[in-house]
């Protein structure tokens, strides 16, 4: 049976350290089994934060050889394990421990966008009509699975640190899913443009090469978004509108 | 002892479906709630749910209804549901679905823009509510993004240790955080258990690290009453190959959607057994079984669409003699729709882009051009928390149960489907009669000494460190024991080594360790959750031996078929006076008369 070695970062917040460990691999294999294995071999109290191992719930996020990765879906027959396999922590986040890393500050954004809030139902039973072509619209956003991958990427947070200034990528997603939901009857334009920081991004796609749902991060939610901005925000004929009608 | 303690009027444990909806509710009721989970938000078993939510809405065929919805339930629970609660919730599982609608769920759509509806196994008519096959993360979305604007107080990766009581009421709880291992009391005059299952009790499983029975256990210390532990479900399909990801589920929607099982002969075996319950609304030929899918409304269902446990002994039966596929499951076939539809290729990936997308990924294989490989997988426990099919409440006065760690609505088996749809109807009733209850009765009173004995028990396995058991290895041998003996096909003989075993264990499981500190430390926790596995455990183990027949999930090899007399009689599991576990055997009430002729007209 083949071994590999996995450089694994150990530490906290104080400080820490990358350590070897080898560990036998076995066919199918994924980044998470490893961690695993060495867990329960030589480092019990080896910090990972993971749930459905299949690529649904998106908690076990980390870094592998650089690259922003769900641990469960990342197949070690796809790396090259002549070379130590380096995991690491997301870099966007404060450290915990080990691998795993304090994302509360995506939970706090959230908080702040203005929720669903849906025209009166179409029906006297209460329920909408709702055509199946502008469902997916919507559905492509709904697929994410909060694993902050596009978070932990995006330049504006891992290296300008503007956490305070700007809410992410995964925000701008789900900005996208409530106002391009046809049902949805707030303006979240003015949010946008002001305490989500928008303008800050200037559309890279880093975000949109590392999901995992294959979200179009970029072309699909955040550019439609800026184009609502400039269109209604400083649009010279809509704004002279407002001028007129003081809205 | 060092903690930090929160007081809520309402405490919810667990964060899935039915603690989400329970602590929405809950708040609407105008009482402080607290939400502990055990992992982030947004992460509970709920995400992984694929197939969708059983609602009679009867958009897809008007001939649904909640009497139909209800005899299917009572049906594939073998009778032995709590025919009050089956009943609720098949009346009361439509409004929850338009609800999450209202709340921002978008569910697939009905060419006339209503919400779409697919077939599932043992529902009559084509029932679940769905998007695509990831309707679970959906439903946890949606509950998510509207409770965190309900002000209800979220402690996420937080373990509840043990429940807390002043006299014979609820009085809180006692857990850590796992990012520093600090403990925090939880003070709460009504506490909603919403913990889910015990998955990980069984080696194949679909279920994450979480489920180590947590709310079971915590609930039987407490002094309530389980019933039901003999009955859990292994899903007919979870994935065999490649090894490390055996166990992960692959949707029934599969089979909804076409697919077929084959046996390594090229057999569509499904056909060669339908039990008599279902023969008059099964299909006898594949044809039928196709049209049937594609929402022929004449035609009977494919027999790939029995209730679980059926198709999940079948699978075995195929395996065992030698008739399985190379990595010891059968074949589960969907790319054979292209003979039937023009445009399959696109059709399989736009209806199960999840198991596309994880069967590519992870076992290299192309759903949409060759069979999956697929065997039975631990997957949801039936038994649960005796509670009151109105409120929900315990024996224990305040502490309510909803979702999977209750008990009753699903009887022997329960449907796909239905799972979701219960953690919604249950989780509201549990937050509004939890609600009531603490704004109907005054504050607790905790006593420090009951919490420093479990803060000194919990630190234990810490102040062994070098000279104990590893918590890793206990719980592998616990799940190997469960797995092996008290697996799918049952005997006595095994049951009782499987008890025998689970003592011996007990004695080793009092001496584990943990290495290192406090700090986010899996293996401290793997160490705490083994206090939960093991009675959790035994009760199924104890309650399967004392049940002398087959019965839905439940199979005997060597007490084949049902028995009227069983048919009739629920096992109760509680805590006895000297902390033994007594098993005892009580007679189920007969369905209320109207219920009882549904059920009846529905058998014809």
């Amino acid at each position: 049976m083949a071994t590999a070695t996995f450089k694994i970062w150990r530490g906290n917040a104080e400080g820490g350290d990358y350590q070897d460990y080898s560990t036998e691999v076995t066919e199918g294999m994924v980044v998470l089994d490893a961690v695993h294995r060495i867990q329960a071999e030589s480092a019990n109290d080896l910090a990972v934060r993971w749930n459905c191992k299949a690529g649904k719930c998106g908690s076990c996020s980390a870094e592998v050889n650089g690259q922003p990765k769900l641990m469960c879906m990342t197949r070690l027959d796809t790396l090259n394990l002549d070379e130590p396999v380096t995991v690491e922590p997301m870099r966007a986040f404060p450290l915990v421990r080990d691998l795993v890393t304090d994302v509360s500050w995506n939970y706090e954004v959230k908080k702040r966008i203005k929720a669903f809030k849906p025209r009166p139902p179409d029906a006297d039973d209460g329920t909408w009509r709702l055509l199946q072509s502008d469902a997916e619209r919507v559905q492509e956003f709904r697929k994410c699975i909060e694993c902050f991958l596009c978070q932990d990427v995006c330049h504006v947070l891992r290296d300008h640190r503007l956490h305070d200034e700007f809410i992410g990528p995964r925000f701008f997603v789900h900005n996208a899913q409530l106002e391009m939901n046809p049902l949805d009857t707030e303006d979240r334009t003015h949010d946008l443009a002001n305490d989500n920081g928008i303008g800050y991004c200037n559309i890279t796609k880093c975000c949109t090469k590392v999901c995992p749902e294959d979200i179009a991060i970029t072309d699909n939610a955040i550019i439609p978004l800026k184009e609502r901005v400039v269109d209604q925000l400083y649009d010279p004929v809509s704004r002279l509108l407002r001028v007129f009608t003081g809205g | 002892m060092e903690y930090q303690t929160f007081e809520h009027d309402v405490l919810v444990i667990g964060a899935g479906g039915a603690g989400l909806r329970a602590a929405i509710e809950a708040s609407a009721g105008g009482v402080s709630v607290g939400l502990v989970c055990k992992s982030l938000l947004g992460k509970a078993h709920t995400v992984m749910a694929e197939g969708g939510i059983a609602a009679s809405l009867a958009n897809v065929d008007d001939r649904d209804g909640w009497e139909t919805h209800f005899a299917d339930t009572m049906r594939g629970g073998q009778y032995l549901n709590n025919w009050r609660m089956a009943e609720l919730h098949a009346k009361e599982a439509p409004d929850r679905v338009r609800e999450l609608e209202a709340w921002g769920a978008v569910f697939d759509r009905t060419k006339n823009g209503r919400i779409l509806q697919r077939n599932f196994g043992g529902h009559k008519y084509p029932r679940l509510a769905h998007v695509g096959d990831r309707t679970g993360l959906e439903m946890i979305r949606t509950l998510q993004d509207y409770g965190i604007h309900q002000g209800i107080d979220v402690h996420m990766e937080c373990t509840i240790i043990e429940l807390l009581k002043d006299g014979d009421r609820i009085a809180g709880a006692f857990g850590y955080d796992r990012e520093r291992g600090r403990f925090r009391l939880f003070k709460a005059k009504a506490v909603v258990l919403a913990s889910g299952g015990i998955g990980r009790a069984f080696k194949v499983t679909s279920n994450s690290w979480e489920y180590t029975g947590d709310g079971h256990a915590l609930a039987y210390r407490a002094g309530a009453d389980l019933i039901d532990m003999e009955f859990v479900q292994f899903h007919p399909t979870g994935m065999v190959w490649p090894p490390s990801v055996k166990g992960i589920l692959v949707t029934e929607g599969v089979r909804g959607e076409g697919g077929v099982l084959r046996n390594s002969d090229g057999n569509r075996f499904m056909f060669d057994d339908i039990p008599d319950l279902y023969k008059h609304q099964t299909a006898d030929n594949p044809e039928e079984g196709w049209i049937y899918t594609q929402g022929d409304k004449n035609a009977r269902r494919p027999p790939e669409l029995l209730t679980r446990d059926h198709v999940a002994r079948c699978i075995v039966r195929e395996i065992k003699e030698g008739r399985g596929s190379p990595h010891g499951g059968v074949f589960l076939d969907i790319a054979w729709i292209k003979e039937k539809l023009p445009n399959a290729q696109e059709h399989i990936k736009k209806k199960l882009p999840s198991m596309y997308h994880q069967f590519k990924q992870l076992a290299g294989i192309d759903i949409t051009a060759e069979p999956m490989e697929v065997g039975p997988t631990t997957h949801y426990v039936m038994g649960g928390v005796r509670v009151d099919p109105d409120s929900q409440m315990s024996a224990v006065p305040g502490l309510f149960a909803a979702g999977e760690v209750a008990a009753g609505l699903h009887g022997a088996n329960r449907l796909g489907g239905n799972s979701l749809s219960d953690l919604v109807v249950f989780g509201k009733r549990a937050g509004e009669h939890a609600a009531r209850f603490a704004q109907e009765h005054g504050t607790t009173n905790v006593e420090q000494d009951q919490v420093e004995a479990v803060a000194g028990l919990a630190l234990e396995p810490l102040d062994r460190q070098g000279s104990g058991e590893n918590p890793y290895q206990l719980q592998y041998e616990l799940q190997e024991m469960m797995q092996n003996q008290v697996g799918i096909v049952r005997n006595e003989g095994e049951l009782e080594q499987a008890i025998e075993g689970l003592q011996g264990l007990a004695d080793r499981v009092s001496r584990v360790e943990a290495q290192g500190n406090r700090e986010y430390n899996a293996g401290w926790h793997t160490a705490l959750d083994l206090r939960n596995l093991m009675p959790v455990a035994e009760a199924v183990a104890r309650a399967a031996v004392e049940r002398k027949e087959s019965r839905g999930a439940h199979f005997r090899e060597d007490h084949l078929g049902k028995d009227d007399k069983w048919g009739k009689t629920t096992l109760v599991i509680r805590q006895a006076a000297d902390k033994s576990m007594e098993v005892q055997r009580e007679a189920i009430a007969p369905p209320r008369d109207d219920l009882q002729r549904i059920i009846e007209e529905n058998q014809k």
